[in-house]
């Protein structure tokens, strides 16, 4: 419920390690609602969220260690640099394996790695939240319209980025109106509409 | 912890933004004998008032920054997601504006209390005051902001809401000055706060933590 409008009931969903999740429908229809219950920010009128077998709420820090949000706002700090936000992200997850200037590489933005965020363009800002994927060491990444403002580039090398998550037996759920070429047993798709 | 390095490193980055609550603080404070003329022994008598007023005005002014740039940009849900508790992180955030606003606010009380003529021993229990009451005001302010980060228009409401909360400190405060500057004990009014302050830091955190999550849902 947002608003008072009634946007999704009866909803049963289950994902395997391995798997990958999009929503799709109409602007409006509840996407984003749905995904900020899946990672705890908003609260179910009804119904709960299970991971691995065990409710979200009663998980709190074990449930969002597991975690990566990018969400519609990147949560990019304007005045830090590339690195100093990506170091910041890995103090407040558990940090990954990947050095941060590899993880800068990745994303192609190795040169911009002491530029202030607020300077880059909306597109390189968005890789810079996406690069927080694999600066941290999260099995569940929940994506809301990751590929926004990206150019064609970017969104193949993301949705590389993305299988080889899947074949880390990685979780994705992701809102997305691009098409997006993945492996179709990996891939199950939700179509909401809109309730009235 | 690297909350509190962040932020301070942002309010580095904001100098101006920052310097404006301490400006105003002194600017309040400088209008006071120019409004009220030249007597010197009904200034030394109001001058705690003053400043305590003064403070918490400023206070005030500082607040929402605590927790909007974080919730425009983002930041703020992915601190909620995080995989520390809330509660430590805002307290992080709390003390790393108390460094960069209440602290500043002590640093000049004494040119300012100097200026208003205070007595001398008086003016070692303003500082004791203002060093254990600006904590209290950034503590409580930031449940205030927690809540109405959200809305569009906070600012009135948030000092509607803040301000009343204020009161126990101000009161507290302003008359422990007024025992010392009247040769009495302020020890009694010191211990009151002290107690503010430990409640504060204890309980504020939780509430804070609670109140952002209703704020980004």
């Amino acid at each position: 419920m947002r608003n008072d409008r009634l946007l999704f009931e009866h909803l049963d969903i289950g994902l395997e390690a391995g798997q990958m999740l999009v929503v799709e429908g109409p602007n409006g229809c509840g996407k984003t609602s749905l995904l900020r219950i899946l990672t705890g920010l908003r609260l179910a009128d009804g119904g709960e969220v299970l991971w691995r077998g065990e409710p979200i709420d009663r998980l709190a820090g074990d449930y969002f260690e597991q975690v990566n949000y990018v969400g519609h706002h990147d949560g990019v700090k304007h005045e830090l640099s590339c690195l100093e936000n990506l170091r910041l992200a890995r103090a407040m997850g558990v940090p990954s394996q990947l050095d941060l200037d590899d993880v800068l590489e990745r994303v192609n933005l190795y040169a911009y790695g002491e530029t202030e965020a607020g300077s880059l363009s909306a597109g390189q800002k968005r890789r810079l939240a996406l690069a927080r994927l694999i600066a941290t060491d999260a099995m569940l990444w929940i994506l809301d319209e990751p590929f926004t403002s990206l150019d064609k580039a970017s969104m193949a090398l993301f949705s590389g980025m993305f299988e080889q998550h899947l074949q880390q037996h990685g979780v994705i759920v992701m809102t997305s109106h691009h098409d997006i070429s993945l492996p179709t047993q990996a891939l199950q798709r939700l179509q909401m509409g809109m309730a009235s | 912890m690297f909350l509190l390095r962040r932020d301070l490193l942002l309010a580095l980055r904001n100098r101006a933004e920052y310097a404006m609550p301490l400006l105003f603080f002194v600017l309040v404070i400088t209008m006071f004998p120019l409004a009220l003329g030249a007597s010197p022994e009904l200034l030394a008598r109001i001058a705690p008032g003053i400043i305590w007023v003064a403070a918490l005005l400023a206070a005030m002014l500082s607040l929402d920054s605590i927790f909007r740039s974080d919730f425009d940009d983002g930041s703020l849900e992915q601190i909620l997601l995080s995989a520390h508790p809330v509660a430590v992180l805002v307290l992080a955030k709390v003390c790393a504006h108390w460094l960069v606003t209440g602290l500043p606010l002590l640093l000049v009380a004494p040119l300012l209390a100097e200026m208003l003529g205070m007595p001398g021993a008086a003016q070692a229990t303003l500082l004791l005051t203002i060093l254990l009451g600006t904590p209290i005001l950034s503590l409580i302010g930031a449940i205030g902001v927690a809540l109405t980060v959200g809305l569009r228009k906070g600012g009135i409401i948030l000092s509607l809401l803040v301000l009343p909360l204020y009161v126990p400190v101000l009161i507290f405060a302003a008359s422990a000055t007024e025992n010392a500057a009247t040769g009495f004990d302020p020890s009694a009014q010191i211990y009151m706060l002290l107690a503010f302050l430990f409640l504060a830091t204890s309980l504020s955190p939780w509430a804070t933590a609670a109140a952002l999550r209703m704020s980004v849902s």
